[in-house]
């Protein structure tokens, strides 16, 4: 359940982007989670709801937007988006590969008032 | 002026009505997590140190691991940093076995995060220290996200809890410089397959060095001492 210590980063983010905006009120916030992050949407959603029931943000919604793991072949080179947890190549069968996209944990919007 | 009639008076102030914004934002999540990670490498390489993150669920023989280094590993002092929920048995053991052991008592928190670890190390005495060991809290998916600055990350995989661990917390492995599978006194009993664990490692963790060993026996400590020892050459010549 480290998406509760998580969710404490991304309330400081939203709120200082709101300060600065000089914003009264956050409506939604935007998280970007790659697939291998290691969060669960759903642990996420309940900590966004305990994190942000004061203040500003209360009432605000959570708008998760999850991304695929993306790998690029050690052997061959081919981008693949893998099927499974063994990130093998759909082309030449290659196990080790470099992750392009899938780690992904960001704060990538902010609807305010 | 009033903009009602032509009496004269100022205009009422108008609340301006709230607009609606949205802000594109790219925030890190992890940036002030990893800043203070890097901050802790750069001390730990002025320090001469090598550092292992170790990582595994609880109840895998993380501690006992520790404990065999920190005897072996001579003659220099084996740090230890170690994360535990509420106790510190693991400190007090750890301590037994020759290790300078800080402990961080993490109460609820499921992970260590950098700067936890850039304050214990500020308790530790690292005078004539080569290798320093951080065991972070028994859990197989909250630390994996958390730079702490080490330089190997290095994950544990005991036999009781079966071949297809790997595979069901495919981040934690993939991020691991090595694996240990722990409690090989314990294979026959627990009916371990090696070779799916093997397999299953070398498809969700190709890049991981393999080490089968027991804590408890001893048994397989050398060939994972040695390869600490030589990720320590290359700082050791720099």
């Amino acid at each position: 359940m480290h998406e509760l210590a998580l969710m404490e980063e991304v309330r400081r983010i939203a709120m200082a982007a709101a300060a600065a905006e000089g914003a009264q009120r956050i409506h939604s916030v935007k998280l970007t989670v790659g697939r291998l992050s290691g969060v669960d949407p759903g642990a996420l959603a309940f900590a966004f709801e305990v994190v942000m029931a004061d203040g500003i943000s209360q009432g605000a919604t959570l708008d998760l937007e999850v991304v695929p793991t993306v790998c690029q072949c050690g052997g061959c080179g081919q981008r693949f988006e893998p099927v499974d947890v063994i990130h093998a190549c759909p082309r030449c069968g290659e196990l080790s590969s470099e992750l392009l996209a899938g780690r992904e944990l960001e704060v990538t919007g902010l609807e305010v008032s | 002026m009033c903009s009602h009639c032509s009496c004269g008076q100022p205009a009422a102030s108008v609340e301006p009505t709230p607009q609606h914004r949205t802000l594109q934002l790219r925030h890190n999540l992890l940036a002030s997590n990893d800043a203070a990670a890097e901050h802790n490498r750069q001390r730990f390489a002025a320090a001469g140190l090598l550092v292992v993150n170790v990582l595994s669920a609880p109840g895998s023989g993380k501690t006992a691991i520790l404990e065999q280094l920190a005897r072996q590993w001579l003659p220099a002092p084996v740090g230890v940093i170690v994360g535990d929920l509420a106790t510190d048995n693991d400190a007090r053991r750890l301590r037994a076995a020759g290790a300078r052991a800080v402990q961080i008592q993490t109460g609820d928190l499921c992970h260590l995060e950098a700067a936890m670890v850039g304050r214990a190390f500020d308790q530790l005495d690292n005078h004539g220290m080569e290798l320093l060991l951080i065991e972070n809290v028994g859990n197989l998916v909250c630390p994996t996200a958390f730079d702490l600055g080490e330089r190997l990350r290095l994950a544990v995989l005991s036999v009781p809890e079966g071949e297809d661990k790997p595979l069901k917390y495919p981040a934690l492995f993939k991020s691991a410089d090595a694996v240990m599978i722990n409690k090989l006194d314990l294979a026959e009993v627990v009916d371990f397959d090696r070779t799916a664990a093997l397999a299953n490692l070398a498809g969700v963790a190709p890049q991981a060095q393999i080490f089968e060993l027991s804590a408890r026996t001893g048994a397989g400590m050398g060939a994972l001492l040695h390869w600490l020892s030589q990720q320590r050459q290359p700082m050791a010549a720099a």
